[in-house]
């Protein structure tokens, strides 16, 4: 039987783990490829990696200090690229899980570094937005299996609004027209993101699961809210098809990820360990 | 032995290098006719359509080669994923189109009930024959990673050697004298994939050459 999937998701910042509040407090966490094979050994069904750097042109020294030199033979990419492209490069060298990577896909190109450097999937966000085709593209060249849209919502007036650029704008659009979109394109999976929840501890928005779920036929991913392990079982309660994901509850914590898994077995739930 | 995963342009080749490089065994990535040539194990990897992987196959002039070594030559050849499909006679994603042809069978898309979501993504459990050499003495659950949408059906079904119970059940795992394919992704599925890697690597020739 399909195993519930329990994913934590590593949050990248201008080369730096952080974790995340309302899409704008963030605080160091570590070491990245330390902090990923833990992840991988912890049985981790998958690991999401997403780069939040906002900015194009910051400085990367603190990053070269931690996952050494960069590359020199790729071409076509700034400074900040070239750092992304060598993170997955070390990273997948120890993750023995499917590894997503989002944030900053903006091109065929982007897609086709990441999965050379050892990426699984990657996560379309923004992009997606601005130019729905993008979606179309990329499935048809990479295949659907490895085209994650991730879909930031916040709810205006008890409706979800689908929001882009780290949460900053609100696109007005309905969640709904957007969720059933991106399948049409080809979108492998969506990744949901409540940005009320994210870094609030308190719990997914199980409206949101259920609602999402119930719309469109592609898997799909929750992510923000998780405070504690109960709250995992809160989301496959919600509906028991979706793959629980969660970023700040794995951090600080040695067997963070067995441990929420050992939970979620004895409640019954279908479970890798 | 020599280790050498089939770059088509397609697919996770790095996640497939990284895997067998970890069990300490000489892998390179190359579409290189000799590099195939001299190598002791091929893998096919893949993730993407089938059209797109024979097209690639064929310009890279991939395909004479790979008969050669695979059905002339008896190598033993682990297909993934996709790779497993291109060992069908036919695939049937978008339009009719031939595949390599070592195993007969069509490959369809997943009969899926409502319920079942496609793309099937995760971890899922597979049931596996007793004689199967990739499962072999491997002593944990069998639960691997897959992500795919279609499946692999051949006509002599004695060459399954694994099924997995989704939309229907389907083929899990093939084995057919030097011939091995998973659908699943043993390079994404942690320890128990290493295991079956490893098995492909040291029992496949003597499995051959009996």
């Amino acid at each position: 039987m399909l195993r519930t999937r329990l994913i934590p998701v590593l949050l990248l910042k201008n080369g730096i783990l952080v974790r995340s509040r309302g899409f704008s407090f963030h605080q160091s966490t570590g070491n990245h490829i330390y902090q990923v094979k833990r992840f991988s050994e912890w049985k981790a069904d998958e690991i999401i990696y997403l780069d939040i750097s906002r900015s194009s042109s910051h400085s990367m020294n603190i990053n070269k200090s931690v996952i050494g030199s960069t590359s020199s033979n790729m071409h076509k990419a700034d400074d900040n690229e070239i750092d992304m492209v060598q993170i997955i490069k070390n990273i997948s060298k120890v993750c023995r899980v499917p590894l997503t990577v989002g944030g900053r896909v903006k091109s065929l190109e982007d897609i086709r570094y990441r999965l050379a450097a050892g990426a699984d999937k990657v996560a379309i966000n923004s992009q997606a937005i601005d130019n729905p085709n993008f979606i179309a593209k990329s499935a048809k060249e990479f295949g659907s299996q490895c085209i994650v849209v991730s879909i930031d919502v916040k709810k205006d007036n008890n409706t979800w609004k689908v929001y882009k650029e780290f949460g900053k704008v609100n696109t007005n659009m309905d969640i709904d027209e957007w969720a059933v979109k991106t399948e049409e394109l080809g979108a492998g999976e969506i990744l949901i993101q409540s940005i009320d929840r994210d870094g609030s501890g308190s719990g997914y928005d199980l409206e949101l699961i259920n609602h999402i779920t119930s719309i469109v036929q592609i898997p799909v991913i929750a992510l923000g809210g998780v405070g504690n392990f109960d709250h995992l079982v809160d989301g496959y309660k919600a509906n028991n098809a979706i793959a629980l994901a969660a970023a700040n509850i794995f951090h600080f914590t040695e067997q963070s990820v067995l441990n929420a898994k050992k939970h979620l077995d004895t409640q019954g739930i279908n479970i890798r360990i | 032995m020599k280790v050498c995963i089939i770059n088509y342009n397609l697919g996770n080749l790095t996640s497939v290098y990284n895997s067998v490089e970890a069990l300490g065994v000489d892998v390179c990535i190359s579409n290189n006719l000799e590099i195939i040539n001299k190598s002791s194990h091929l893998i096919l990897p893949g993730v993407g359509s089938f059209e797109n992987g024979m097209d690639n196959l064929k310009q890279l002039n991939l395909i004479d080669i790979l008969n050669h070594e695979v059905v002339e030559n008896n190598k033993p050849i682990l297909g993934i994923c996709l790779g497993m499909h291109l060992f069908a006679s036919f695939g049937y994603e978008n339009k009719l189109n031939n595949g390599l042809g070592w195993i007969k069978g069509n490959v369809r898309k997943l009969n899926n009930k409502k319920s079942e979501r496609l793309p099937h993504i995760g971890w899922n459990d597979i049931s596996a024959k007793r004689d199967s050499i990739l499962v072999n003495n491997i002593t944990e659950s069998l639960v691997f990673y897959f992500v795919h949408s279609y499946q692999f059906i051949p006509e002599d079904e004695s060459v399954i050697t694994g099924t997995c119970d989704y939309a229907g059940g389907f083929a899990s795992m093939i084995e057919s004298k030097n011939i091995f394919a998973t659908q699943f992704h043993p390079e994404k599925s942690h320890d128990v994939g290493s295991m079956l890697i490893n098995n492909f690597l040291y029992k496949s020739t003597s499995h051959v050459e009996n």
